[in-house]
């Protein structure tokens, strides 16, 4: 046999040892969806999911926004007590009390809206965040009734209201009942705004559908973070529908803010300062009680 | 009239025809027309017993039946002095709602309605009757309009749903929604909607937050279309009389759910067979509820609005299981 026709071992690229070498715990490290980059997770979870190469926002737990977006320690959350009902029985591929019951095991029980109360710069606010992570964000009866309760408690406290939505959009299971949770909202925000306060709608990834055609775009002012896709019909019902392709950033928050639907897009690094200071723009300082007025 | 016929009508209109061979062959022959009166009454009782028990998916084939009257008939049969008004001063005119003044039983009122076309080339004029944003613009317009000239707002409902096009995304479909649903909720006059034949979703609801909901018996309102839901729930469109039976369309569903405040009935075999006395059935609906609304103050009116939308909705209370019901 001719020396170059020497057969050799193949190297065992998957030897006991290497993979010992090579595991790592799961999860300690995140790869950017956008530029790839990798990032060691306590460090992306520091920098708010943001990937600190590209400026990717990444999706965030509900919880780690909360404690993001608002005043350390001020969070009180309200109408915990809040549990969906399946009022038409309605059943797919499985029940809905079974998907119900799957979501609040995995995910708590505050299905997928959180409100409550919190300060932001110092300042009271009504506040609520969606939480895309409770069946896609979809607006049933207690999604709506929690964001009515955001409205109605700017306006007993006279404070204004801010809403984090990310959603798919109404939730089919309850029906013409879900629909009605965008009429529900509205009646709601227009109180607020007969009470002359600001209410500022911030739009995170993804906002579409009925959360996106009612008080997601009836803010006096809106936010929306970069990259966040924004818009009524879902891209893949609009493909559908016109059998074309879609143009590059289409529904995607730069998209929007170019056809003049919202007021900017803010960073998630700084959008509770930027917050803080549109609220004390709109509704004057935080100040000290004044005095009372010494009458003669 | 395209007499486009469902499998459901068949039975019925080939006892129609029937009879009517039957009618001319007779010619005054008393005998035969006893017998003919007889077979009249059998078909009507036999229609008005299936239309009774009509399936969901038979039910959403109804409402979009393509015989069935728009808006635009409709306003022949309600209104006189009929103007139709046009444009959102902003982009253009949608010719998928149709709005303007006119007087219903001697009172002028504004009336808002989707459109769809009769034919192909009349429906790629009303696009289907699915509205882009300047459709709710004109509407909110039109609503604005009323308000300031003190005039009732009856809307008829009737759209597969809002347009889902790139101009239309671009243009803000959902902030044009958005829009109309905030000034509807907060307006003086009395308003009146009116589900005529298809209810579908957010580009329904963006003329129906009004204080009293009506339906035509064979009209349906839905979250979602039954095509839409099944694509997503059971990812294929063609479960969609599955998705039919699951969603609760039906006039009688929206009344059960607290939905629907009244519904109108049709003359028998649907609103296409009878429009004259579907109609005369719906004027009398709205004349009522508009008079209930006048005699009530426009703070009182506004008050019973929000308690109406804010009870919408069911959900239970950890611990005490309170379900509050709209």
């Amino acid at each position: 046999m001719a020396w170059w026709r020497r057969k050799k071992d193949p190297i065992e690229p998957e030897s006991q040892a290497s993979k010992s070498k090579t595991s790592i715990p799961k999860g300690m490290w995140s790869k950017c969806e956008a530029c790839s980059e990798i990032t060691y997770t306590d460090e992306l979870v520091q920098n708010l999911r943001v990937c600190p190469l590209c400026g990717h926002h990444m999706p965030m737990p509900t919880a780690e926004r909360i404690a993001a977006m608002v005043d350390e320690g001020s969070w009180e959350e309200l109408d915990t007590d809040l549990r969906s009902t399946d009022p038409l029985g309605f059943c797919d591929q499985k029940p809905y009390e079974e998907r119900i019951r799957r979501a609040i095991d995995r995910v708590g029980p505050h299905d997928a809206f959180r409100s409550g109360l919190a300060r932001l710069g110092g300042r009271p606010v009504s506040v609520g965040f969606f939480a895309f992570e409770f069946m896609g964000g979809s607006m049933g009866s207690v999604v709506g009734e929690k964001i009515a309760r955001v409205f109605e408690r700017a306006v007993e406290r006279r404070i204004p209201a801010v809403v984090f939505s990310a959603s798919g959009g109404a939730r089919m299971q309850e029906g013409i009942l879900s629909l009605m949770q965008m009429a529900k909202t509205s009646v709601a925000r227009a109180r607020v705004r007969e009470a002359r306060l600001p209410y500022v709608s911030v739009c995170l990834h993804p906002t579409t559908g009925g959360v996106a055609a009612s008080f997601a775009m009836q803010g006096d002012v809106i936010l929306a973070e970069p990259g966040a896709l924004v818009g009524f019909a879902g891209p893949r019902v609009i493909q559908q529908t016109i059998g074309q392709e879609l143009p590059e950033g289409f529904q995607r928050a730069e998209f929007l803010l170019e056809h003049g639907m919202l007021d900017a897009i803010v960073s998630r690094l700084e959008l509770r300062e930027h917050l803080s200071q549109l609220l004390s723009l709109l509704c004057g300082e935080v100040r000290a009680p004044e005095p009372a007025a010494t009458g003669s | 009239m395209t007499n486009r016929v469902l499998d459901f009508e068949r039975p019925i209109l080939e006892l129609e025809s029937k009879i009517r061979e039957l009618k001319d062959l007779s010619e005054a022959n008393d005998e035969i027309a006893d017998e003919i009166a007889r077979l009249e009454e059998k078909a009507r009782r036999l229609q008005q017993e299936r239309f009774a028990t009509l399936s969901p998916w038979e039910q959403v084939q109804l409402a979009k039946h393509p015989d069935r009257p728009y808006t635009l008939d409709y306003v022949g049969e309600l209104l006189t002095d009929w103007m139709e008004l046009k444009g959102d001063r902003a982009f253009a005119d949608d010719p998928a709602i149709v709005g303007g003044v006119g007087r219903f039983r001697g009172r002028p009122i504004v009336l808002i309605g989707h459109q769809k076309g009769r034919n192909t080339k009349e429906n790629l004029y009303r696009n289907f009757g699915m509205a882009r944003p300047e459709g709710y613009r004109k509407a909110q317009r039109l609503m604005a309009m009323a308000e300031r000239f003190g005039l009732p707002i009856v809307t008829l409902i009737d759209t597969a749903g809002a347009y889902p096009g790139i101009g239309a995304e671009e243009r803000g479909q959902s902030e044009a929604i958005a829009a109309s649903l905030e000034q509807m909720a907060g307006l003086d006059v009395p308003t009146v909607s009116v589900v005529i034949g298809e209810g579908g979703s957010g580009g329904a609801l963006a003329i129906g937050l009004t204080d009293r909901i009506l339906m035509l018996e064979h009209a349906v309102y839905s979250v979602i279309s039954p095509r839409g839901c099944a694509s997503i729930l059971w990812k294929d469109p063609d479960a969609e009389q599955k998705a039919a039976d699951q969603l609760k369309l039906s006039a009688h569903d929206l009344r059960r759910l607290g939905v629907c405040d009244e519904i109108v009935p049709e003359a028998v075999g649907g609103a296409h067979r009878g429009l004259a006395e579907t109609a005369r059935a719906l004027a009398d609906a709205v004349a009522r509820h508009l008079s209930e609304l006048d005699a009530m103050t426009p703070q009182a009116r506004k008050k019973a609005r929000y308690g109406k939308y804010r009870a919408m909705g069911r959900f239970e209370t950890a611990g005490s299981a309170r379900t509050e019901t709209g």
